[in-house]
């Protein structure tokens, strides 16, 4: 740990401190109050509410990971899909043998099921971002354009290869047993399973402060995002850090595609490449770097698909496109950009 | 002459199609404060980003107290005990001043002596430690990337332009500063467009034209002389003062 003295106890009083930017925070409120006259029924808005902030938590954590890679890195990395649809189809071959255990209403087994699949799609998921980082991403450093030819190229690859492997047709991935189905708050019906996914995309959110924020690594990967030149020249080796924030963004799409998976219960290879497009509105609302600011987009999708899905559905099919627009005509940089390009 | 800490023979550096620096020929004594003068385009910056090999040079050698670092990676460059102040601070701004300064401090710990030194240089360092750097002043962001560069024992420390931007009374103060630095025994190389603050710290000088150092010698040989001035920078130091 650092030894520092107390300097604390001096007063940043005389220093005009940045204020908090609460305005972007309070978008999230903001649209779900406004969302109720348009919904009518308030046991419905809650459904819809509920959904719709599971929705964006799992968006959260597919889409934080290509938040660093594209942050720090400046990585352009369109094949980030391929790292969902890795976490999704390693979930569903775990699941397959253990469907005794997801069929169990034992609650413990149902969560070790989970559990472990959700270890298998970190690993994986993680160990081909290595392989995409080594073999696509390393030689072309500083090129966007190599960069998104390389990538989708690489994309490409993998989603043939799943279709390879697990087939080219709809599979269905069970929900453990004792997360199938509702619990009912009055006449709202919120089922089992977003419940999980708003806890866990919680925790996700928390750590990834947390070791931001808190941890040495963490100073490093806020410090790279912003210079990455003066980092290196206080002796940090940024390769390394690249290295490691590539395959922890892998780690976290591969989490994130078996959430979404059960999200979705049936999905196609496509899986990952559907979710791509969500992915990038969700980091240029968000702001480049900023781990907020993707959560509070991620959110801010998750409620809006809900709620136009359900009040005026031909809106919904460019919802998401039309909230990007507006927060960008708002704020052309994103919610909270911590790094400009 | 004293001992030579860092030399440079017939550097050369290319960025992308052009050619910044034709041969850079460059000696820093061992404890000394040698000033890097020239015009602006003359390839002052570009040789010290040379050095920390964040350009890499593309023809000529570099050595650091007798070791060939032509070839190091930055990182690498940098743990030989170079400390690096750039032309735009490098300040990470969205991070606070003890976060700033704890990562300046490569080893993980921040020595409480040395700390207590730094703060009594920089009180503002002290009072606004908790405050995000990129609320600070201009003046105080130039004293946080000084701060962090020195907040671990440095064997040279690249300083580019300290002053630029800065105003009068708040250069003034950093001439006690540096010369404090210079008398603990770190040796200083310094770009500056200020003569007088130039002067006021230098003990050698190398004026730089066109990507080449077409001067080297005493800050006090310069100073002493107008004619040199007017013909390498194209003013004399007695406008300056």
């Amino acid at each position: 740990m650092v030894a520092t003295p107390a300097p604390a106890a001096h007063a940043t009083d005389d220093l005009p401190r940045r204020p908090v930017d609460w305005l972007p925070m309070a978008l999230v409120p903001a649209v779900a109050l406004i969302a109720i006259p348009f919904i009518g029924s308030p046991s419905t808005w809650l459904t819809l509410t509920i959904a719709g902030l599971a929705m964006g938590v799992i968006i959260f954590m597919i889409s934080s990971g290509l938040m660093l890679v594209f942050g720090l890195m400046d990585v352009m990395n369109f094949g980030h899909g391929a790292f969902i649809t890795l976490g999704a189809y390693v979930g569903l071959t775990i699941f397959a043998p253990l469907s005794v255990w997801i069929d169990s209403s034992n609650l413990a087994l149902n969560l070790l099921v989970l559990t472990l699949g959700l270890l298998a799609a970190v690993v994986v998921a993680g160990a081909v971002g290595l392989v995409f980082d080594r073999v696509l991403i390393r030689p072309v450093y500083g090129n966007h354009l190599k960069q998104i030819l390389i990538t989708m190229g690489g994309f490409i690859v993998v989603e043939q290869l799943i279709r390879a492997i697990w087939g080219a047709e709809m599979v269905t991935l069970n929900i453990p047993a004792a997360l199938r189905g509702s619990l009912f708050i009055g006449d709202a019906a919120i089922e089992r399973y977003r419940i999980l996914a708003l806890v866990v995309g919680a925790g996700v959110f928390a750590a990834m402060l947390l070791i931001l924020t808190k941890t040495r690594i963490g100073l490093q990967i806020r410090a790279g995002v912003e210079d990455r030149d003066m980092l290196e020249a206080m002796g940090y080796r940024t390769r390394h850090l690249f290295v490691a924030v590539f395959v922890a963004g892998a780690m976290l799409a591969g989490m994130g595609g078996l959430m979404w998976g059960l999200y979705q219960q049936n999905f196609t290879p496509a899986i990952g490449s559907q979710a791509n497009v969500l992915i990038f509105i969700v980091i240029i609302i968000g702001g480049l770097g900023s781990t907020t600011g993707c959560m509070i987009a991620a959110l801010l999708v998750g409620l809006t698909t809900n709620y136009t899905g359900f009040a005026e559905p031909k809106i919904a099919l460019f919802s998401n496109i039309l909230l990007m627009l507006l927060v960008l005509l708002w704020r052309p940089q994103g919610l909270y950009a911590v790094v400009n390009r | 002459m004293s001992e030579i800490l860092l030399s440079l023979k017939n550097v050369e550096t290319r960025i992308g199609p052009y050619h910044i620096l034709h041969g850079v020929d460059l000696d820093v004594p061992k404890g000394s404060a040698t000033m890097l003068l020239g015009r602006n385009g003359a390839g002052k910056t570009t040789t010290v980003r040379t050095i920390m090999n964040l350009w890499r040079a593309s023809a000529g050698t570099i050595h650091f107290d007798g070791r060939d670092i032509t070839n190091l990676e930055t990182p690498d460059v940098a743990r030989l005990g170079i400390g690096y102040v750039p032309e735009t601070m490098g300040i990470f701004a969205d991070l606070t001043i003890a976060e700033n300064m704890r990562l300046a401090a490569f080893s993980g710990k921040i020595d409480t002596q040395r700390l207590e030194r730094i703060f009594t240089m920089f009180p503002a360092i002290k009072r606004f430690w908790l405050a995000r750097a990129g609320t600070l002043s201009g003046g105080q962001k130039q004293m946080l990337s000084i701060a962090r560069a020195i907040v671990e024992p440095r064997r040279l420390l690249i300083i580019d332009e300290p002053t630029k931007g800065l105003a009068p009374a708040i250069v003034g103060n950093m001439v006690p500063i540096f010369r404090d630095l210079k008398q603990s025994g770190v040796t200083i190389l310094m770009i500056e467009q200020n003569f007088a603050f130039a002067n006021a710290i230098g003990d050698h000088v190398a004026v730089m034209d066109d990507g080449k150092v077409v001067h080297a010698g005493t800050m006090a040989e310069l100073a002493d002389n107008e004619a040199i001035q007017r013909r390498l920078l194209g003013l004399s130091m007695a406008s300056h003062q």
